[in-house]
């Protein structure tokens, strides 16, 4: 579903994906840990289309296309989402014309007619359970005035509505209670299916207690240092990041 | 440069104003002494000239030129009032007042209804009630000192008149449809008064048109008076084409614990230049004054305002947004000021704007000018682009790039209309707004003008 060749990225000049490989296939869920600083968010933002970054060297290609060459709109189009690890508040812009706008998007992208309105709340409804969402946060502007919670449960919520063939979950866990997080994780496996994938990115093992990878890997300065089963998870909790850093 | 005294323009409205004048001699000597002081004070300052800093951004002369003729008579052509554009608020219910270059148009002029507010033409007014009208008429307007509010006081010689009495409120909001309807190039001048008395309560809707392609220069005046306790609110549409100057001055007074609410919603229009003058003058008088400006290609809109919170504890909010495309230049003025006694004084302004090309200018200009030491004040202007964060996070989530600009300017908008409370009006206006940014309002519906 998605192959990562050699990927290298700069910030102003400065390196910071210095050759990724990476394969995902469809049912798999992989983790991507590392400590800040090593990539994490850089990868993610590649991956969903942010212009900050100079891509220098590799290829990404997704569902049998050039990744890199589509636009953000045009892969949240394909089935690409990315939940924020910080999201963004837009005042002004509701919740519900928001998440109606991009349904419809998506939507028209598929051939398929606009949902009306009664159709449109109705779904969003069911999928406010999922994330056990406030229904007065849809009343609201986008993000705007949510507590750090209600904004990465709204990332869900999202997701929930939006349906993604490959999710990538930028630090879904920080700044989450463990409440929190249980709520987010499941709202996760519950969307599981066996023709999508997620990627979860997190600094912390905590999230994989209850989001179970398929596949881990240690991203360290800009590479993937070490891919294992999910027990990789478990040793860098034990062992932490020096283990790694002292290893390369 | 021409100095005052040798202006071509000047000395075709002297011509103009003698004619006016003698038109007018059935109407009260002080009326016309009014316009005679007025039209003394404006020869002597002449146009705003460039080194005026009141009219720094916005020079007005070169765009006011002779060819232009002052209308002397209200058109006699018949009008269908239900086929003309009526601000395209079909739910909206209003009482309907037609000015056509700045003349009262109708049969019945004047009403008055058993509540004992009257309401109708202003010149009918002056003839019929000559005391309430000279109670306040000018009186406002001239403490603005400004030349184009001068002249406005010269050359006025009808508008829309309202008068509540205390303790009076009318059913419906009123909608002033103020159109330039002309064949050849004309210089109109309109002027209305409206006077609330204590604890009453109006809503005005004041919508600017054109009717004709024809260029023209309107210089509009508002007087609004309010009584102890009184409640206006008060908004403005202006949407004219794009060959049209247009200068509107509005002069507010509000007595102890009354509130004001007024709104400019600027879409299309050349030059355009809105005063606002309102002044605190009773103990707990409250106001609120905003306004969105929409321009492109090389529209030019400047707000030039002036709160004075002349008494104490009275609070004063200004809330402006611009959103400038292409060439367009926005000004926004805003100046508080707050007087001696004006103790436990509140008074916020900000100032927002958003360009969206390199060519696209702003000039704004904050002004505190505080002699009271128990105040609480505060002022801010920002002027940037869309937010790219924001923008990503909305395409991200698959809404296209344009669309997504769209919604991001969309929502900027409407932190200002969501001050109006007339429903209806509100949703029209998001709709016209949205119109507007898309680039569909080149034609209103029912609207023969293109102001594109």
């Amino acid at each position: 579903m998605l192959s990562i060749k050699n990927l290298k990225a700069t910030i102003n000049g400065k390196e910071i994906l210095k050759g990724i490989n990476l394969e995902i296939k469809e049912g798999e869920v992989h983790a991507i840990m590392g400590p800040n600083g090593s990539g994490k968010s850089t990868l993610a933002a590649v991956l969903a289309g942010r212009n900050f970054m100079e891509i220098t060297e590799g290829s990404v290609t997704y569902m049998g296309k050039n990744l890199l060459e589509l636009s953000p709109e045009e892969r949240a189009h394909m089935g690409i989402f990315l939940g924020f690890q910080y999201p963004i508040e837009i005042p002004g812009v509701s919740m519900v014309n928001f998440m109606k706008t991009a349904v419809n998007e998506q939507r028209k992208y598929k051939g398929l007619e606009p949902l009306s309105s009664g159709d449109f709340l109705k779904t969003m409804r069911d999928k406010m359970t999922f994330v056990d969402i406030d229904s007065k946060l849809t009343g609201r502007s986008v993000n705007e005035g949510f507590s750090g919670g209600e904004k990465k449960r709204n990332e869900i919520f999202q997701m929930a509505m939006l349906e993604p063939k490959l999710a990538i979950l930028d630090e879904t866990d920080s700044g989450l209670d463990i409440d929190a997080l249980r709520i987010v994780a499941n709202g996760v496996n519950k969307l599981k299916r066996p023709d999508n994938a997620s990627i979860v990115i997190t600094h912390y093992q905590r999230l994989l207690d209850y989001i179970v990878p398929d596949v881990v890997h240690v991203l360290y300065n800009g590479r993937i240092v070490k891919t294992a089963g999910k027990e990789l998870a478990m040793e860098l909790e034990e062992k932490g990041y020096d283990w790694i850093k002292n290893e390369s | 440069m021409n100095s005052p005294e040798t202006s071509p323009m000047i000395e075709k409205l002297e011509q103009e104003f003698r004619v006016l004048l003698k038109q007018g001699d059935h109407l009260p000597e002080w009326f016309n002494e009014i316009r005679q002081n007025a039209f003394d004070v404006f020869k002597m300052t002449g146009f705003p000239a460039k080194k005026d800093e009141n009219y720094k951004y916005t020079y007005l002369e070169p765009h006011i030129t002779p060819s232009y003729q002052i209308p002397a008579h209200p058109v006699t052509i018949k009008i269908d009032e239900k086929e003309i554009f009526k601000c395209d608020v079909p739910e909206l219910n209003t009482n309907l007042v037609l000015l056509i270059n700045g003349f009262f148009y109708g049969k019945e002029r004047l009403k008055k209804l058993s509540s004992g507010v009257i309401w109708g033409s202003l010149n009918e007014a002056i003839l019929k009630y000559p005391d309430l009208v000279e109670a306040q008429y000018g009186k406002h307007l001239s403490q603005m000192n400004d030349p184009m509010a001068e002249l406005n006081l010269a050359m006025s010689q009808d508008g829309f008149f309202i008068y509540l009495p205390d303790n009076t409120e009318m059913d419906a909001p009123i909608q002033i449809i103020n159109i330039a309807l002309n064949e050849d190039e004309q210089f109109i001048s309109t002027h209305n008064l409206i006077i609330v008395g204590q604890n009453s309560h109006v809503k005005l809707v004041l919508c600017d048109h054109s009717l004709s392609p024809q260029r023209f220069i309107m210089n509009s005046a508002s007087e609004v008076v309010a009584g102890k306790n009184a409640r206006i609110e008060f908004s403005k549409l202006q949407n004219s084409h794009n060959h049209s100057v247009q200068v509107s001055s509005v002069s507010v007074s509000q007595d102890e614990g009354s509130n004001v609410i007024s709104n400019y919603i600027t879409l299309h229009g050349g030059i355009i230049r809105n005063n606002l003058l309102v002044n605190l003058n009773g103990k707990g008088a409250v106001n609120d004054a905003s306004g969105l400006y929409i321009a492109d290609k090389m529209q030019h809109i400047d707000n030039f305002v002036q709160i004075q919170h002349q008494s104490p504890e009275c609070h004063s909010t200004q809330l402006y947004k611009g959103i400038l495309d292409d060439i367009s230049m926005g000004v926004f003025s805003g100046k508080i000021l707050v007087a001696k006694d004006a103790q436990k004084t509140q008074a916020f302004q900000t100032n927002k704007n958003i360009l969206l090309t390199s060519d696209a200018k702003v000039r704004t200009k904050p002004q505190l000018e505080i002699y009271a030491d128990d105040v609480k004040c505060s002022h801010g202007a920002t002027v940037g682009q869309i937010d790219e964060e924001a923008l990503f996070y909305l395409r991200s989530r698959g809404i296209d790039n344009k669309e997504a600009r769209l919604m991001l300017l969309h929502a900027f908008a409407h932190e200002v209309m969501k001050k109006i409370s007339i429903d209806p009006l509100r949703d029209r206006y998001d709709e016209l707004v949205n119109k507007r940014l898309r680039g569909e309002l080149s034609r209103c519906n029912n609207c023969a003008v293109n102001c594109g």
